[in-house]
């Protein structure tokens, strides 16, 4: 098959299966697309047998990985964790909305780190909109708090984003050598957007709130905590024995996991649902997907447009390119596009596009202006967000904190971290 | 008189207690509540998260702020210790404000900041829109008691 109508048949799989995860149809799961297009690549010779089945060899531990996290994620949320946070976020404010903002930014942060982005999306968001709601404090402030954080601070660990995950096992970086690297980075990030959201909801902010009762002392999960930190500290002692974060993950998974099964407060169908399987295999399909895309020559464009090695400015341009891809078609295919390229500049490279990636998507709130544009388009519940309000916002904090993240990267480096 | 009062959550009983003080009995009230925009923003922080199911167990978003909205609103009528007509709205707080002010006589509402920042900082830009635009007189309160 010609390369340039492989490139175009790869391209069309793209969008297909891009324009069926946002759209959502309910008679066509975004997984059957990827799985189907990626076939349907094979079959008419896009992509050889071996090579997807390459892709798909090597994706897999990363695949199981990912199952773990949501296991675990899942557990926490079943142990109450979230709850609790929202408990002590509430006591914590003293009817100071700074002090509230302060305890959002902390536990945002943590759970994305700890956890991933997806928790704090999906589990993390509802409790702090009621927590705001509760304490009679405008929730603005704290919800676009939350939502910028799952993507600012999804820097530090490879488990803190899909993204991180998907590139981490080929980075050549162990669990704690990507840490390192990305602390000063993800503090900088993090640093940005204290800074804008502080000036931005200055009036909310200031304004003198009346007394509220003081809730009760949070129930603590001890479970849930107890796990997460053993398992935190597994990733990072592992990484010092060799042993895979993998192996980690699953026995973090099974220690929240186990004790739900015995006493029946979840079931084996919860758990499967939990690690939402048809995500999984989204996934996969994707990964053959852009194979085949960067195989027949998108591949050799990235490598037009990236910037080769890793000064400063060219690590300020993989992660700014990084970042419009992703705002283009989303952080998960952006990474899988970039990340081969990236790599041949080395892990520095590597990392840059992932400050890109991740950091990226809060330009807009919806994750790409794709997603953006099809729910203003369909869905009449959008119109009435304040999208300049958030436009502006992302026009403020995602070039300064890519600036800042990446010097700190680049710095990182130069010190020999 | 329509007297319309504007209440935001932080200071909503500094406003109900100025329209009690200040507007005469036979007034005609009505308590306004602006709900954020904050679940619009979460529902699609959520749909950028691609490919990943509905989760199951995500709270209803919009179930959170309405009944914040209506708590908030009930304990303001009930501060206010005589009968108002209740408006929740949703959608930008500063047009939404200034379209309910359309139809009233005179509309109450705070500054953003206490007695310790006095000066144009005081008045936030919503407030500050609010001020501006509003087609009926306007009664702008302290939203703490004066200090020394």
């Amino acid at each position: 098959m010609p390369e340039a109508l492989a490139l175009a048949l790869s391209l069309a799989g793209l969008a297909a299966t891009l324009a069926a995860a946002i759209a959502r149809p309910r008679w066509l799961p975004e997984a059957a697309v990827a799985v189907g297009a990626a076939a349907a690549l094979v079959a008419v010779g896009a992509v050889t047998v071996s090579r997807a089945g390459q892709a798909v060899g090597h994706l897999a531990p990363t695949i199981g990985f990912l199952a773990a996290l949501l296991l675990l994620a899942d557990g926490c949320r079943r142990d109450g964790l979230f709850r609790a946070l929202g408990d002590m976020m509430a006591r914590g404010s003293r009817d100071s909305p700074r002090r509230l903002l302060a305890l959002v930014f902390a536990v945002a942060s943590s759970v994305t780190v700890a956890l991933g982005l997806d928790p704090t999306i999906v589990l993390l968001t509802p409790v702090v909109l009621a927590t705001a709601t509760r304490l009679r404090m405008s929730p603005e402030p704290d919800v676009y708090a939350t939502v910028h954080l799952a993507n600012s601070s999804s820097l530090l660990l490879p488990i803190s984003n899909l993204t991180n995950l998907l590139v981490f096992t080929t980075s050549g970086l162990s669990f704690t050598g990507f840490a390192a690297l990305m602390l000063a980075p993800t503090l900088a990030a993090v640093g940005v957007e204290w800074v804008v959201l502080n000036r931005f909801f200055a009036a909310e902010l200031g304004r003198p709130p009346g007394r509220q009762a003081v809730p009760a002392a949070p129930h603590l999960p001890r479970l849930a905590l107890a796990v997460l930190t053993a398992t935190l500290a597994g990733f990072l002692a592992g990484s010092l024995f060799g042993v895979s974060p993998v192996w980690i993950a699953a026995a973090g998974a099974a220690a929240i996991t186990v004790p739900a099964l015995v006493r029946r407060t979840a079931t084996a169908s919860d758990l499967v649902r939990a690690t939402q399987p048809s995500f999984l295999l989204f996934v996969l399909g994707l990964a053959v997907i852009v194979v085949a895309a960067s195989d027949n020559g998108l591949a050799a464009a990235v490598r037009m447009v990236l910037p080769g090695g890793t000064s400063l400015p060219a690590l300020l341009g993989i992660a700014a390119v990084s970042a419009l891809l992703a705002n283009l078609v989303n952080n998960l295919p952006a990474i899988l596009i970039i990340a081969p390229v990236a790599l041949a500049s080395g892990p520095a490279a590597l990392l840059a596009a992932l400050i890109g990636v991740n950091v990226g998507p809060n330009l807009t709130y919806a994750g790409s202006l794709a997603t953006l544009l099809w729910r203003r388009l369909l869905r009449a519940q959008d119109t009435d967000v304040n999208l300049g309000q958030f436009l502006r916002l992302g026009a403020v904090t995602v070039p300064a904190a890519l600036a800042a993240s990446t010097l700190m990267l680049w710095s990182g480096v130069k010190v020999g971290l | 008189m329509r007297a319309l009062v504007w209440i935001v959550a932080e200071t909503w009983q500094a406003t109900v207690a100025a329209a009690a003080a200040f507007l005469p009995a036979e007034a005609d009230v009505t308590l306004l509540y602006v709900r954020s925009d904050a679940e619009t923003l979460a529902r699609g922080a959520r749909s950028a998260l691609l490919g990943r199911s509905r989760h199951p167990v995500a709270e209803a978003l919009d179930a959170i702020s309405e009944q914040g909205a209506r708590n908030l609103l009930a304990d303001a009528q009930a501060a206010l210790g005589h009968q108002a007509a209740l408006d929740a709205r949703s959608g930008r707080t500063e047009q939404e404000v200034v379209a309910a002010a359309d139809t009233a006589d005179l509309l109450v509402l705070a500054r953003d900041q206490g007695h310790a920042h006095r000066g144009p900082r005081s008045l936030g830009p919503t407030v500050r829109y609010v001020v501006d635009h509003a087609p009926c007189a306007v009664l702008l309160i302290w939203p703490d008691a004066p200090s020394g």
